[in-house]
């Protein structure tokens, strides 16, 4: 421990700060992966309390701690407990830890650096909810992460936290382990049950709108984030009250979030949920430390790639679900990404648009055609190909993906007004939508530099196949 | 009767059923809304988004597609909203920026969804200028189909249709995003006999059938319904013509049949229409005994010869006709009363040994397709793989079972197309069949009977029990198993499960409307028997034969001995396809003279002394019947080759030489005269036939004939009279001795015949003679036991695949060379056993010949089968049947 309060020279980019812990406790030790280490500072001591509690007590604990889901939708986990149908067993937990939105780090260090708190969530949560069966599903990238997870989890058996009568209670359950293959969709709850069955990860049709019905092989399902269940373990040893002590009423605890770009000192960071600001994040001390010298913000992704774009105005923006949407964006996974003036805003977007419209799984119309169509109008425009008649057609493609009025937030210097959440769209999931975002918040929020890159052709001349030089994107023979 | 919600569509309140897709809803009331991936077939999924509305159910206007939402009550839908009509136009414009456009070229232009509702429900114009997506142009993904990848809009009708109705997932989405493909993968062709219907279901042009691609355009083509003729299922098909030629069959949603689905035989095997080997002329031999081309006139004048000096010399039993299951009712019809009263003669067979005794097909009750797919039934397939002989009926029972809550039982030599959806499923050792279905209904338990282990027939024995109502699909699993055994097996289910009804499994495509019509020994037309419905039929025909003359088995024998003056084959090729391969060769030797009206020059015909050409599908109108006794309408759409002729049209030339008339001239007078002798035919006018609403068929008897007709007949009646025969050796023997009295008698009643004529229209029913009963299977069948197996031997099981040396795959280039080849299949472990290896040729023998094979090893096989493909290449597996034996064992010898 050679660099300021709470940095870890083992975990590069993660700093600790002097903040409440409650899933980067054992974050300053080398070893937090082990077990040797994890039973050595309180590890399992949740299990233990919650097989001594009665099932309905251990939900109602997370019932009360409102635990928000952290994978970007915000669901409070508790509640989505309560949705499985009664008596139907058996009944899954599927962990989600395909973390692979833009932007967004923080699954990972929880499944590198302390998976056995993970392990030990998945039997508060399965105990609680009468599972059976444990689906891990780690990102295929995650090398690091999948290796020390399946050492835990084989620790874990030969210690008899996991598996037939587990610490001599008559409760059992098994984990199963699965990599990813490398695709974005998964991470969408039901493409990764797909994936996992051994289909093409494609999400389902909704409704069924939630897995807690239908969901894993036809059962009732429990589909969480990495990082809410790696909070339950500190939640039944201290309890709830302890938990919704931090943090706001609405959004209690803490939460991990991750920080890229244009800042002195990117990195994780474990924060105080709901009254922490954007400003504080970005500019405070324990944080961010700031744009990098000599240069200012220009604008900000809150929430992870999917997320519009916020402005310098909405700096003191709480990281509160309810105001952010309001205001036209969302905190999503909590991944920001900062752009400072050097930011060319037409070239960030179209980086975003490219992701997504590679990442589409192809299953519906509008995300395969419409994100590979915007990714290329978007590229002529950038390689200063574009005409005006362009960049409306950027907005009336996407509208064939989110018809009708589409979120973004207010400008001052636009004299904008922000467009809240939720809107319309015609895919089947967000990945879709996802590839206008980006587009729509430049577009929107930086008419001026689309219009400079596209002065010089003006309304350009009546596009034909043969006046318009084609770049070929996405083409193989 | 199912409830009824109230809707709002564009503004119109209307009422429709519960539980409807909105886009049906909409649809019947008017409203068409753009769809690509829908098919009301198969799941909805969702995937082309074409079909987003608004639709508000209380909680506000949203955009839904509306394929896969069920219509609620109250729920409002607005489907030209401008956010309605925003979406339709984009997906259609998305649908266009990667197409390729090529519609000029591509044979789906004029019938394309893309391009119909581009018109209809598009922008007018793409703003699109980038460069489109490119793949190679079309990649066969089978001998069959072609796909053009470029064309492809990613619908997932196709994969849907292979993975769920088909249940052959060989061909699958690929790749992510803007570079996802359909394709096979490496090197696993699209190897489904329903690939076919992949390409109807296009709404593009990305999968093309290669015996159609670039033969026509859609505007040129003239459709018309009729129903295949390539196995007794009987499909409902839309004939399409050009040009007085055959170019396309696609499958027309017939609810009690196809669901709009085919088999590729029937959908491709049209191509034999117009083979350029189609018999155009009659033949007749020379002075050195070779083939001549011959006038119709000649030609009949010495197949009249042969028949009638046969006659005077030995007695019209000395006459035999075998086949007649591809020919339409009428045809089959017009050839009983020529064979049975003009001729005189009961030795007529429709089937050729490899099927079942007349009495207990058309005697038991009979299940129509609908009620052995109905939701929560019990189906126990006896014998028959529907996947290889009945390919829609597979796809009809593959649906009650995934997604119906049907159970599927199995009692058949080997596994099957279903085999992995059956609840049970058990291989008794050929030759035990019956001796397994008698320990399953007795619910023995103390010991494994004949290779079925007693877990397993308790099992099953439960499963029939207490599952839902049955119905028994039974057949010829294997014709190395004699019929008796699978008779003896289906008549021990009729009588321990009263309740259970039949579908026959028997695959020749008008073997059903034969059998109806009297081509059979013993009975006559209206599933009636000869003794019961004599008198009845005598007011129509001048002449009934006098007592049951011989089935096919029975006709070769006596051939054989040299009792067969003439033999005429209807459309059939016992040299092929007779499971005693010995018995046909020394009957064709022994017949003194064979007159074969066919198609093409078979093996067979080509032994025959005169051929006389016959028109087929497509060639002539009429009506067919298929196995649950389902009566529609087949279509003429193209001339007949040469002077070929429609079968009816010889059998009353035939009698015309013969000095009788038949007393009909065209095949609507011989329907009008079926009616009105069959019993089971009754009331149903050609007229009725012919209305729209029947365009399904009508399944005969028609109810109120049931009530009428089928009076129970006296029960110590039935207990003589009723016992099957069951092709046993001595019985049979019995039976052609008999050929002499009948002779004399029939003789006898010619000369009535003549006087009749004379006096007056025989065909005014008189009002006294009461209509005879049907057939109802009823008392003891023998039971049959095999020879005990050596040591050293296999027991011998054949299998026909859909795909064989038949005429019609045959002489169909598309489907020639899907032939799997003649393979002797072996259980892996009786490899060692045995001492062979993969791929080694052997030489199998059984007790009467001895063929040489190549061998491979199967794990569906039970062990200590041999199974041999029927009717491919190479030495033919009928070769080592004797058509005296239970069943056959086989000796493999390494070469």
């Amino acid at each position: 421990m050679t660099a300021s309060l709470g940095t870890y020279s083992h975990i590069p980019g993660f700093f600790a700060g002097d903040r409440p812990k409650v899933v980067t406790g054992r974050f300053e030790y080398e070893d937090s992966h082990t077990l040797t280490r994890f039973e050595a500072t309180e590890g399992y001591a949740a299990l233990r309390k919650a097989l001594a509690m009665t099932p309905a007590a251990v939900h109602d604990e997370i019932r009360n701690a409102t635990v928000l889901g952290r994978g970007g939708a915000g669901f409070p986990a508790g509640v989505k407990w309560g949705l499985m149908p009664e008596g139907v067993y058996p009944r899954y937990i599927v962990v989600n830890g395909d973390e692979s939105e833009p932007g967004t780090a923080k699954d990972r260090l929880l499944l590198q650096h302390d998976p056995h708190q993970l392990i030990e969530g998945c039997l508060i949560a399965a105990y609680a909810i009468g599972a059976s069966r444990v689906f891990l599903y780690i990102r295929g990238e995650m090398a690091l992460a999948q290796e020390r997870v399946a050492t835990a989890l084989n620790e874990a058996y030969d210690a008899g936290y996991i598996g037939k009568n587990i610490l001599g209670t008559d409760f059992s359950v098994d984990i199963v382990l699965h990599w990813g293959a490398g695709a974005y969709v998964v991470g969408e709850e039901t493409a990764l049950l797909e994936s996992l069955e051994g289909n093409r990860g494609e999400p389902r049709l909704k409704p069924p709108f939630f897995p807690a019905a239908i969901g894993l092989y036809g059962k009732p399902t429990i589909v969480n984030n990495v990082e809410t269940l790696s909070n339950l373990p500190w939640i039944i040893r201290n309890g709830a009250e302890a938990y919704t002590a931090i943090g706001t009423e609405t959004s209690p605890g803490t939460r991990m979030i991750a920080i890229s770009g244009h800042v002195k000192r990117p990195g994780v960071f474990e924060i105080i949920n709901g009254s922490t600001t954007f400003r504080e994040v970005l500019y405070g001390e324990d944080f961010a430390q700031g744009i990098r010298d000599g240069h200012e913000l220009k604008t900000f992704v809150p929430g992870g790639g999917s997320a519009p774009w916020f402005l310098p105005e909405h700096l003191d923006m709480p990281f509160e679900s309810r105001p952010v949407g309001a205001a036209g964006s969302m905190l999503g996974s909590a991944g920001i990404m900062v752009m400072d003036e050097t930011t060319e805003i037409p070239a960030a977007s179209l980086t975003l648009v490219r992701f997504y419209a590679y990442e589409s799984c192809g299953q519906c119309t509008p995300c395969r055609e419409g994100a590979t169509w915007l990714e290329r109008i978007l590229t002529r425009i950038v390689n200063g190909q574009g005409t005006r008649k362009d960049l409306k057609m950027l907005f009336e493609v996407g509208g064939t993906i989110c018809p009708g009025d589409f979120p973004h937030a207010s400008s001052e210097r636009l004299g904008l007004t922000a467009t809240p959440f939720p809107f319309k769209m015609t895919t089947i999931c967000f990945v879709g939508p996802s590839a206008y975002t980006a587009i729509h918040s430049a577009l929107t929020l930086f008419p001026d530099e689309f219009e400079a890159l596209v002065a010089a052709n003006g309304d350009g001349p009546e596009p034909t196949l043969n006046s318009i030089p084609v770049s070929i994107v996405g083409v193989r023979a | 009767m199912t409830d009824m919600v109230n809707i709002t569509i564009n503004g119109k309140a209307v009422e429709v059923a519960a539980g409807t897709q909105l886009i049906d809803a909409c649809e019947q009331n008017g409203t068409y809304i753009p769809r690509f991936c829908y098919h009301p077939r198969m799941t909805p999924v969702g995937k082309c988004r074409q079909c987003i509305v608004e639709v508000d159910t209380g909680r506000g206007m949203a955009l839904m597609p509306s394929c896969m939402f069920p219509v609620s009550e109250g729920m409002v839908v607005d489907t030209e909203s401008e956010l309605s009509r925003q979406v339709q136009e984009g997906m259609l414009e998305h649908f266009l920026i990667n197409h390729p456009l090529d519609c000029p070229d591509c044979d789906q232009g004029g019938e394309c969804p893309l391009q119909d509702q581009a018109y209809s429900h598009g922008p007018g114009e793409s703003r699109f200028v980038e460069e489109k997506r490119h793949f190679e142009k079309p990649i066969s993904i089978s001998p069959l189909v072609e796909n053009d990848r470029e064309r492809c809009i990613y619908c997932d009708r196709c994969t849907r249709f292979a993975d769920e109705v088909a249940g052959d997932a060989f061909i699958h989405f690929m790749s992510r995003a803007n570079f996802t493909e359909i394709n096979i993968f490496p090197d696993e062709p699209f190897a489904s006999y329903f690939s076919g219907n992949t390409v109807q279901i296009c709404p593009v042009g990305a999968l093309t059938a290669t015996p159609y691609r670039f033969k026509a355009r859609p505007w040129d083509i003239a459709k018309e319904e009729s129903t295949c003729q390539t196995c007794s299922v009987g499909c409902r098909v839309s004939v399409h013509t050009s040009r007085d030629n055959i170019l396309r069959l696609e499958g027309v949603d017939s609810d009690p049949v196809n669901w709009g689905w085919l088999c590729d035989k029937g959908r491709f095997n049209y191509e034999n229409i117009s083979h350029e080997d189609r018999l155009r002329t009659p033949l007749v031999r020379d002075r050195s005994g070779n083939f001549v081309a011959a006038r119709w006139a000649e030609a009949l004048d010495e197949a009249a010869t042969a028949i009638s000096e046969a006659i005077s010399k030995s007695g019209p039993a000395s006459i035999g006709v075998i086949g007649g299951s591809r020919l339409t009712n009428e045809d089959a019809y017009a050839w009983a009363k020529l064979a049975k009263s003009v001729i005189g003669t009961d030795n007529v067979d429709a089937q050729l040994g490899d099927g079942l005794p007349a009495e207990v097909v058309l005697g038991l009750p009979r299940a129509t397709i609908d009620e052995a797919c109905l939701p929560g039934g019990t189906i126990l397939v006896l014998g028959p793989d529907a996947k290889e002989t009945l390919p829609v009926l597979y796809i009809r029972l593959r649906h009650a079972l995934t997604n119906d809550g049907a159970r599927l039982i199995e009692i058949t030599p080997t596994d099957t197309g279903l085999t992995e959806l059956a609840t049970a499923s058990v291989h008794p050792i050929p030759g035990h069949t019956a001796e397994v279905v008698r320990a399953i209904l007795e619910g023995r338990s103390d010991s494994d009977v004949a290779g079925v282990s007693r877990e397993e027939i308790a099992r099953v024995g439960e499963l029939i029990r207490n599952g839902g109502p049955v119905t028994v699909v039974y057949g010829r699993g294997s014709v190395a198993e004699a019929a008796g055994v699978t008779t003896e097996a289906v008549s021990l289910l009729h009588e321990a499960l009263p309740e259970a009804r039949f579908l026959p499994g028997l695959w020749r495509s008008n073997v059903f409307g034969a059998l109806d019509m009297g081509l059979a020994p013993g009975v006559l037309p209206g599933r009636v028997r000869l003794e019961d419905g004599k008198d009845w039929i005598s007011q129509t025909w001048h002449n009934v034969p006098a007592s049951p003359g011989l089935d096919t088995t029975g006709i070769l024998n006596a051939a054989a001995e040299g009792r067969i003056d003439t033999l005429v084959l209807l459309g059939a090729d016992p040299l092929a396809d007779f499971p005693d391969a010995d018995l046909a060769a020394r009957a064709m030797a022994g017949a003194r003279t064979i007159i074969s009206l066919d198609r093409f020059l078979t093996e067979s015909t080509a032994k025959a002394d005169i051929v006389l050409p016959a028109a087929g599908f497509g060639e002539v109108d009429g009506t067919t019947t298929n196995l649950e006794g389902r009566v529609s309408r087949v279509a003429q759409r193209v001339a007949a080759p040469g002077s070929a002729q429609s079968d009816w049209v010889v059998a009353a030339e035939l009698a015309f030489k013969l000095g009788a008339d038949l007393g009909f001239e065209s095949s609507e007078e011989i329907w009008d005269e079926i009616i009105s002798v069959s019993p089971v035919h009754a009331g149903l006018s050609a007229e009725m036939l012919a209305e729209a609403a029947n365009s399904d068929g009508v399944v005969v008897p028609l109810p109120q004939v049931v009530e009428t007709v089928v009076t129970p007949t006296d029960e110590t009646d039935s207990a003589d009279t009723d016992s099957i025969d069951v092709g046993d050796a001595e019985a049979l023997e019995a039976a052609s001795e008999e050929g002499s009295p009948t002779a004399q008698t029939t003789e006898a009643d010619a000369e009535e015949t003549d006087e009749a004529d004379e006096t007056g229209d025989a065909r005014v029913l008189s009002e006294e003679a009461t209509k005879p009963a049907l057939i109802a299977l009823s008392g003891p069948v023998p039971s049959l036991s095999p020879q005990p197996i050596d040591a050293y031997a296999l027991r011998l099981v054949t299998v026909k695949k859909m795909y064989d040396q038949g005429t019609l795959t045959a002489h169909s280039h598309s489907l020639a060379g899907l032939l799997p080849g003649a393979q002797l299949r072996l259980y892996p472990a009786d490899f060692d056993k045995l001492g062979v290896v993969d791929g080694a040729q052997v030489r199998l023998r059984s007790e009467v010949g001895s063929i040489v094979v190549s061998v491979t090893s199967e794990t569906t096989v039970p062990r200590g089968r041999a199974v041999l493909l029927l009717n491919q290449p190479g030495d033919r597996a009928t070769t080592l049947i004797s058509s005296n034996s239970v069943a056959t064992d086989v000796r493999v010898e390494v070469l």
